[in-house]
C-alpha cells in the first residue's frame, strides 16, 4: 500500500517548470534527465476565455510496479512504505526498468550512466521534510499528501 | 563543510529572499526563504548553481585584442584591468572632461554604489536600463501621483480583483506578488486580464480581453467612462486629495465603452459587465500600471489612465489596494548609510533635466545619449561603462548602436556573462555571481519594511570579484576612494549599519531585520505631503506636462494598422528565461532551447505557414531573423509575439549562439521612436513581414 502521492492543483499552477528544475538540482542531475514533467492540454475557450489544465507527472510508484522484477540486480526496490527506487550502488544502466515501464519513467543518467527516477525525494521524507519539488514550488500549488494521514 | 546562508537571488532583478545550502563550495540547495515565501522559487532560481559551474561565462578579466566585436581577448590579471580602465579614464577625463562618461546600470537596490563612483568621477551621466522598461509607468505616476513607479505596494492578496493590462505576471514572475494574486483568487477574487494573446496569466483570468495591439488606453479610457458614469468612485478622496477631476469628466464624455469596444475589437456588454464587477470590489480593485510598459506609441497614458483609475477607485493607503511603502523612519527606527556623492553640476549630455525638464532626473534616458556620441552636443560622450547592462539586447537596432559606440574611446562591460555589448567592448570585467558574492544591505520599503543583504554561498569559481569590490579598486587608482569608505565587506556592512544600531550577525536568523511586526498605515485623512506633485495633490493635470507643452489627458489615436502582409511585433518572456542573460545557462537551456514566432492560425493558413515550420522575419531595411512558428488561434491577427532574448551572437556561449530570433535587431531605425512623454522606446512599433522560409527542408537526400 502506498503511503504517499504528489496532488497538483492545476488552479494554482502556472505551468512554469519550476518543480522541473527543483528536483534536478536537487538530485545534482545534468542536462538529460528531468524526473517530473509539467504539461497541458490545447487551450479551450471556456466562457470566452481560453483555459487549460495543468497536469504533473512523476512516478507512478505502482502498487505492483513493472519495473521492479525486471532488474537483473535487484537494484530497483519497492519499499514498506510505497516508494520505489533505484539503489544507485547495484544500478548498472541496463535501462530493462525504462522498457517494462509503462510510461518509460526510468531515466539514464548520463554522468552516471546508471538510471534515475523520482524517488520521493526519500532521504527528504525521512527526514520530515517534503520533496524538492513540492517545496519549492512556485505558487505552492503542489502538495505531498501522507495518505494515512488523512485516513484513505 | 556544510553551511546554509540566507540571501538574495540574482537570476532576475526581483531578487528574491533565498535560503542556500553549501557543501565543500558546492551549492546543493536552494530554496525560497521560508519566512517570507514559504519555500517558493522559479525554474530560473533553482538554476542558479548551473550559473556558478557554466564554463561558458568569462573566468577573468578580458582586454579586446583585434577588432570591436571580433571576439578575440587577452587574459590578464585584475590589476592590469584596473590600470587599464583607470588610465584610459584619466586621458578621457583630461582630453575631453569627466562628463564624457557615462556610467550605466540595470538598477536596482545598489544603484548608489555606481551612482556615486560616476558622479565623485566628475561626470553627471549615470543611467540604467529602465528606458527599456519601466520608465513610462514611472513617468507616468510621477506626474499624477508625485511618486514614481515604487510610490505604492499592492496589497493585491487582501483585494477583490486584480486587473492586468498586459501585465503577464505568471511569466514575468515576482514570486512574492504571484503568491499574493494566488490566495486573493482562491479567496473567490477576480482577475481581468487584458492582452494581444492569450498568455499563463490569462489562464487563470475570470474576464479576458483580447485586445487589437496597441489599444490599450482605448480600454482604459472606455472604462473611465464608464466609471465616472455610474458614479463609482471615492468622492471624498477626489475632493481631499485630487486636482482635475472635472477636466477628466469632460475629457471622458466622448470615450464611451461602445466606442472603446469597437476601437479594441471587444464586446461592449464586456466592457458593461466588468464596470458592474467594478462596482460590487470597490475599492478593493487595483489596476495594476503596468511594469514593461516600453511598448505603443501612447503607453505613458495608457498607464496613467490606469493609475488615474485607481485613484477613482479610492484604493490609495487602504487594506486591498495600494499601499504607500513605509520605510524606516516610519516605523521609529533609523535608516542605514549609503553611499553617497552630489551629482556634478554639469548638464547632462542626454538632456533630461534641462532639456527635457519633466522627466526624472535620477537615470536619465539612456538611448538619448548617443546625439552626443553622434554631433557632441552637448558635448562629446567618449567611454560607456556598463555595469550589468546590456544596451544592445535591450535597445533596439544593435547595428545602428554600434556606429554610435563606434565613436567612444572606451567601452567596459561588468558582467557575469558574456553579453552582446560585452563581446563588443574593450574590456570585460567578470562579476562574481550572486551566488559568489556579497552585496551591500539594502532597505526593502513597504508596508513592513525590512533590511535585507545578499551574502556568498560559495567562493568565486573563477578569477571573478563582486562590484563593491571592483568600484573601490578602481576608486582608488582614480584618486576618489574616499567615496568608499571601505576596504573589506564587513567594513562596509558596519558602516552602512552604523546608525541602525544593528548588526550583520542580526540578518542571520531569517535572513532579514524587520523594522516593524504589523504593517504600518497611515490615516487616509492626513495623506497630505504624501503626493510629492508641484500641488501637493493627484496632479490629474500635471503641471509639469502642461509647463513642458505636453497635454495631460491626451486624446485617443488609433494605432496603425500594419501595412499589408505586415505583422506588428510583440515580445514578452516566459517563466524560465530572464531576458538574454539565461539563455546559455544549461538547466534553462534544456526547457527553453529557442524562442518561436506565434501567428494568428487564420493568417499563417493565408501565407501557407504551418506549425513548426520555419518562417523569415523580415524588418523594413531587409534584415531577417529566422524562427519557427508557432501557429495558434489566441493571437491577435495583426500581432506577431516572441520570447525576447533569443538570437544571440556570442560564438563562446554554444548553446545561445544564433540559438532563436533576435526582436531588437528587427527594429532597424527604431532607437528614434521614443515617447516624448513617457520617455521610453516604444518596443512594440515595428512592422515585420513574415514568409514561410525556404530554408525549409524540401528534399531528403539519404535514403
Ligand atoms: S513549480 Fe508549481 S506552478 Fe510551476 S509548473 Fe511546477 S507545479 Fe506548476
Ligand atoms: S517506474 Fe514505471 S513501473 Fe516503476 S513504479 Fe514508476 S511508474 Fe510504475
Ligand atoms: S518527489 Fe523528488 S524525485 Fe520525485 S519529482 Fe519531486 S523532486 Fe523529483
Ligand atoms: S523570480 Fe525567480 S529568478 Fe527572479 S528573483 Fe525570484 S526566484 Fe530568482
Amino acid at each position: 500500500m502506498n503511503n504517499y502521492m504528489i496532488y497538483l492543483n492545476s488552479k494554482r499552477c502556472i505551468g512554469c517548470h519550476g518543480c522541473e528544475v527543483h528536483c534536478k538540482t536537487n538530485k545534482g542531475l545534468p542536462v538529460g534527465p528531468i524526473l517530473c514533467e509539467i504539461s497541458h492540454d490545447p487551450l479551450k475557450s471556456v466562457k470566452g476565455i481560453p483555459k487549460t489544465e495543468f497536469n504533473f507527472r512523476s512516478c507512478y510508484h505502482c502498487d505492483d510496479p513493472f519495473c521492479v522484477p525486471i532488474c537483473p540486480t535487484e537494484a530497483m526496490i519497492k519499499r514498506e512504505d510505497g516508494i520505489v527506487y533505484i539503489d544507485q550502488d547495484k544500478c548498472i544502466g541496463c535501462m530493462a526498468c525504462a522498457g517494462a515501464c509503462p510510461w518509460s519513467i526510468p531515466q539514464l543518467n548520463p554522468d552516471t550512466n546508471k538510471a534515475v527516477k523520482c524517488d520521493y525525494c526519500m532521504d527528504r521524507v525521512d527526514n520530515g521534510k517534503r520533496p524538492a519539488c513540492v517545496t519549492k514550488c512556485t505558487t505552492h500549488a503542489l502538495k505531498f499528501v501522507t495518505l494515512n494521514e488523512v485516513g484513505i | 563543510m556544510k553551511k546554509s546562508v540566507y540571501s538574495m537571488c540574482g537570476m532576475c532583478t526581483v531578487r528574491c529572499p533565498i535560503r542556500v545550502e553549501a557543501e565543500d563550495n558546492k551549492v546543493t540547495w536552494i530554496e525560497g526563504n521560508q519566512h517570507l515565501l514559504g519555500g517558493a522559487l522559479c525554474a530560473k532560481g533553482s538554476a542558479g548553481p548551473a550559473l556558478v559551474a557554466d564554463s561558458e561565462r568569462p573566468q577573468q578579466p578580458l582586454i579586446r585584442d583585434g577588432g570591436r566585436g571580433a571576439g578575440r581577448w587577452k587574459e590578464v590579471s585584475w590589476h592590469t584591468a584596473y590600470d587599464y580602465i583607470s588610465d584610459k579614464l584619466k586621458k578621457i577625463k583630461k582630453e575631453h572632461g569627466p562628463e564624457s562618461v557615462v556610467l550605466s546600470s540595470r538598477g536596482g537596490p545598489w544603484q548608489n554604489m555606481y551612482k556615486t563612483f560616476i558622479h565623485a568621477f566628475g561626470s553627471p551621466n549615470y543611467t540604467n536600463h529602465d528606458n527599456t522598461c519601466g520608465r513610462n509607468t514611472h513617468h507616468a505616476s510621477l506626474s499624477l501621483n508625485g511618486v514614481g513607479r515604487t510610490g505604492f505596494a499592492y496589497d493585491i492578496k487582501n483585494s477583490k480583483h486584480l486587473v492586468l493590462f498586459g501585465r503577464n505576471m505568471f511569466a514575468s514572475l515576482k514570486i512574492p506578488e504571484n503568491l499574493q494574486t494566488m490566495d486573493m483568487l482562491d479567496n473567490g477574487g477576480r482577475l481581468t486580464y487584458v492582452d494581444v494573446r492569450q498568455t499563463m496569466t490569462g489562464l487563470k483570468a475570470s474576464r479576458f480581453f483580447q485586445v487589437r495591439p496597441g489599444t490599450d488606453y482605448a480600454l482604459a479610457l472606455g472604462m473611465t467612462h464608464e466609471i465616472i458614469k455610474r458614479g463609482l468612485f471615492d468622492k471624498k478622496f477626489i475632493d481631499q486629495y485630487v486636482s482635475g477631476f472635472d477636466e477628466l469628466c469632460s475629457f471622458i464624455e466622448q470615450y464611451t465603452p461602445a466606442w472603446a469596444a469597437k476601437e479594441c475589437g471587444v464586446k461592449e456588454k464586456a466592457i458593461l459587465n466588468f464596470v458592474d464587477e467594478v462596482a460590487e470590489d470597490m475599492p478593493n480593485v487595483i489596476f495594476h500600471p503596468g511594469w514593461n510598459l516600453s511598448r505603443y506609441k501612447d503607453s505613458f497614458y495608457a498607464s496613467r489612465a490606469l493609475h488615474i483609475l485607481n485613484v477613482l477607485m479610492g484604493n490609495i493607503e487602504i487594506k486591498g489596494g495600494l499601499i504607500i511603502p513605509k520605510g524606516p523612519g516610519d516605523c521609529g527606527a533609523k535608516g542605514i548609510q549609503g553611499l553617497d556623492c552630489p551629482k556634478p553640476d554639469i548638464k547632462r549630455a542626454d538632456g533630461v533635466g534641462w532639456k527635457y525638464k519633466h522627466f526624472d532626473k535620477g537615470p536619465g534616458l539612456a538611448h538619448l545619449f548617443f546625439d552626443a556620441m553622434e554631433k557632441h552636443d552637448p558635448y562629446p560622450v567618449k567611454a560607456w561603462i556598463a555595469m550589468r547592462h546590456d544596451p544592445f539586447t535591450s535597445m533596439p537596432d544593435p547595428q545602428q548602436q554600434k556606429r554610435y559606440f563606434d565613436n567612444c574611446d572606451l567601452l567596459v562591460s561588468i558582467d557575469t556573462h558574456y553579453s552582446e555589448f560585452g563581446w563588443y567592448s574593450d574590456i570585460i570585467l567578470p562579476e562574481s555571481t550572486y551566488l559568489e558574492r556579497d552585496n551591500p544591505i539594502c532597505v526593502q520599503k513597504g508596508p513592513k519594511p525590512r533590511l535585507a543583504v545578499r551574502r556568498k554561498a560559495v567562493e568565486p569559481e573563477f578569477d571573478t570579484k563582486p562590484a563593491w569590490e571592483i568600484f573601490k579598486q578602481l576608486a582608488d587608482r582614480l584618486d576618489i576612494g574616499d567615496y568608499f569608505p571601505y576596504k573589506t565587506i564587513e567594513e562596509l556592512y558596519e558602516w552602512q549599519l552604523k546608525p541602525t544600531g544593528f548588526s550583520i550577525d542580526d540578518f542571520k536568523e531569517k535572513g532579514f531585520v524587520s523594522l516593524t511586526d504589523d504593517p504600518v498605515m497611515f490615516d487616509r485623512d492626513k495623506l497630505d505631503g504624501q503626493f510629492k506633485t508641484p500641488s501637493g495633490k493627484i496632479e490629474i493635470i500635471s503641471k509639469k506636462l502642461d509647463d513642458a507643452g505636453l497635454p495631460s489627458l491626451l486624446a485617443y489615436e488609433s494605432p496603425n494598422k500594419p501595412p499589408k502582409g505586415m505583422f506588428r511585433l510583440v515580445y514578452g518572456r516566459a517563466a524560465v528565461h530572464s531576458h538574454g542573460h539565461t539563455i546559455n545557462n544549461p538547466l534553462l537551456h534544456e526547457l527553453m532551447p529557442k524562442n518561436s514566432l506565434w501567428i494568428n492560425k487564420k493568417v499563417a493558413a493565408k501565407l501557407g505557414v504551418e506549425e513548426d515550420d520555419v518562417v523569415d522575419v523580415i524588418a523594413a531595411n531587409g534584415v531577417t531573423e529566422r524562427v519557427r512558428a508557432h501557429v495558434t488561434e489566441f493571437i491577435h491577427p495583426e500581432a506577431v509575439y516572441t520570447v525576447h532574448g533569443f538570437g544571440r551572437q556570442i560564438p563562446l556561449q554554444t548553446k545561445a549562439y544564433h540559438a532563436g530570433m533576435s526582436d531588437q535587431k528587427l527594429m532597424v531605425g527604431k532607437l528614434d521612436d521614443w515617447d516624448k512623454a513617457g520617455g521610453a522606446i516604444n518596443l512594440c512599433e515595428a512592422f515585420v513581414q513574415v514568409r514561410r522560409s525556404p530554408r525549409n527542408p524540401k528534399r531528403r537526400v539519404e535514403l
